[in-house]
């Protein structure tokens, strides 16, 4: 182009976008504005907006699945057990509730609202709600606590649980005294026989190690069950086909 | 006006002290609703809303605004040149206030109906830039020493393109005074000079092109000259923090902010005198008497004044040489052969 043509060029295309500009204002002064009021007006929230947790402890059951999914470790829970003869109801959705739940704290301020608490839950009972307000002065604000027993309840609940447990441990004592009792009836038994046992017994202990795994968990049987190995092979010899 | 104050008062001092403060009864007003207003055009022009809180649709946050800037504290930074800091907002706000002293708001009411009207506004518009290089140097910053040697450059610059479109007028009404320039121009929206002025209509048709692009250039010419966006380089926010008033706070910002305002009025009042009648009323004899006079003129100024701001919340800001580019190489050419072009016609 040449410097003349280049110039009126220049100074037309000026002055059109300049008035195009002011077209594309003008028209959008007369647009709705996007804007909202925000705190009187509101946005519509998304179907399954994440915002803050909410607890309906009616339906926990202690189980600590959802502070074990955290991330970030804001779910404190603790757990008391019932004694038998406490009847705790059961969830909404049927389940039995065994433990009683004096603390369940989430700080608030450390959740990342990733949800990952929420689809653990046996109960569906902690959930996401749609309230997002919930700005404080004081950051220990923010550490929720649902848990609804009060101390005099969490306190009977202990002692109750405490009595249990020395009961239980009573149990298991007296139970592995009959144990160690019973252990060394066996003892004495097969000594008399083992001259006739051993040929066969010998590969016993490496076949039935595996078998012994399944109901070690169940207190206290460990101990009673351990002797078996050494028992006549008639008893064990059926049990692995 | 003044013989009516002079009957009603006689001849004392209180005359012209009531003459004198009547454009700041103006102004004062005018401030606040302009601030209201450039708020709410640039945020519906974004899809915003601006103010909504204070008041109806927000319409108490200028007083807010003022409030604020009053119970603001004062700082004067200690390395500053005290005396030009502390008086340069004052010399800026009276460079703009002198040229109040000849608009007229109505064929009864006109500060002083100099015979140099205009030429009295060009002159005085040039105190403005002293005292903005006043307060740039003063401050002892760089970026506002910036500010205020752009703002200096950029108002002698588009003086020049103004002046000849004066010029123009100047060389078609035969007067200086704003007066005599809007009586020129009254009965009737055809006689404005936009339009070609009150003359035959082969005349007319020949004129109008050219007072077109007079207008245009001196438009453009005018916004630079009160430093709005696009050329308000000297403010640059992004570049020079605010420019000249950086160091300014309290009542002396507030001085400046008042008086970028006024200046604002004030071009776009000669806009109007120049080329749009002043306060001739568009229907002739209907609607014209110094009621009506006054409210044309300041409907018409008030046009202008938004359109400035519709323009400043459209085109972004020019650059440095982009600036000098416009003025020198553009305006300034299209402003000569305009004058020629129009002298030409005036004399066939
Ligand atoms: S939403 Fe995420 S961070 Fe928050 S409590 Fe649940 S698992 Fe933890
Ligand atoms: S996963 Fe559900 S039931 Fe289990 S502790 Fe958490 S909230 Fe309670």
């Amino acid at each position: 182009m040449n410097p003349v043509k280049e110039y009126f060029n220049g100074v037309y295309l000026g002055v059109k976008t300049a008035l195009i500009g002011m077209r594309v204002t003008f028209s959008h002064l007369f647009t709705p504005a996007v804007t909202i009021q925000y705190p009187t007006q509101k946005m519509k929230l998304p179907e399954r907006a994440r915002n803050r947790l909410y607890v309906n402890m009616d339906d926990c059951i202690g189980c600590d699945q959802c502070s074990m999914a955290c991330p970030v470790d804001c779910i404190t829970i603790e757990t008391i057990k019932s004694t038998p003869e406490d009847n705790l109801g059961v969830t909404s959705t049927g389940q039995k509730k065994r433990l009683h739940v004096p603390v369940f704290d989430i700080d608030i301020a450390k959740c990342c609202y990733c949800g990952l608490c929420v689809p653990p839950c046996p109960t569906e009972c902690i959930k996401m709600t749609d309230v997002y307000e919930f700005a404080e002065f004081d950051r220990h604000n923010l550490i929720y606590s649902f848990a609804t027993m009060t101390p005099a309840e969490i306190e009977t609940a202990r002692v109750k649980a405490k009595k249990m447990e020395e009961e239980a441990a009573a149990k298991k004592a007296a139970a592995a005294k009959a144990a160690a009792e019973a252990k060394l009836k066996m003892a004495q038994a097969p000594a008399a026989q083992s001259a006739t046992t051993s040929p066969v017994a010998a590969p016993q202990p490496q076949q039935s190690a595996p078998v012994q795994v399944g109901p070690l968990p169940v207190s206290a049987q460990p101990k009673a069950d351990q002797p078996t190995a050494e028992n006549p092979p008639a008893d064990a010899g059926p049990k692995q086909e | 006006m003044e013989q009516f104050l002079t009957s009603l008062l006689g001849d004392t001092i209180w005359v012209h002290i009531i003459m004198g403060a009547l454009p700041l009864v103006f102004i004062l007003p005018y401030a606040l609703v302009t601030i209201y207003l450039e708020m709410k055009i640039a945020a519906h022009m974004q899809d915003r809303l601006a103010y909504m809180r204070t008041g109806w649709h927000g319409t108490l946050q200028p007083f807010a605004d003022i409030l604020k800037l009053l119970q603001k504290e004062d700082t004067i930074p200690t390395a500053a040149d005290k005396i030009l800091f502390l008086l340069s907002p004052y010399i800026v706000f009276t460079g703009t206030y002198a040229a109040f002293a000849v608009l007229p708001f109505s064929k009864a009411y006109i500060g002083s109906d100099l015979n140099i009207g205009v030429f009295y506004i060009v002159a005085v518009s040039s105190l403005v830039v002293v005292g903005l290089l006043m307060a740039g140097w003063a401050s002892n910053n760089k970026w506002s020493l910036f500010g205020a040697l752009r703002s200096a450059a950029q108002i002698v610059s588009y003086e020049i393109p103004s002046a000849f479109a004066i010029l123009a007028v100047i060389m078609i009404t035969g007067t200086m005074s704003l007066n005599s320039i809007s009586d020129f121009q009254s009965s009737g929206i055809q006689n404005w000079l936009i339009f070609g002025g009150p003359f035959p209509m082969g005349k007319k048709l020949l004129l109008f092109p050219f007072m077109l692009i007079m207008f245009v250039i001196y438009y453009v010419a005018s916004m630079a000259e009160v430093n709005r966006t696009p050329f308000d380089i000297p403010e640059a926010e992004s570049e020079l923090v605010q420019g000249y008033n950086t160091e300014f706070s309290g009542m002396k910002f507030a001085m400046f902010y008042l008086s970028e305002y006024a200046n604002l009025f004030v071009v776009s009042a000669i806009v109007t005198v120049l080329f749009f009648g002043g306060w001739a009323s568009p229907f002739g004899t209907f609607m014209s008497g110094p009621g009506w006079d006054a409210f044309w003129f300041i409907t018409k100024g008030m046009f202008f004044v938004c359109v400035n701001i519709w323009l400043r919340w459209t085109l972004p800001r020019l650059r440095v040489d982009q600036l000098m580019y416009v003025s020198w190489k553009v305006l300034t050419p299209f402003a000569l052969f305009c004058v020629l072009a129009i002298g030409l016609i005036v004399v066939w």
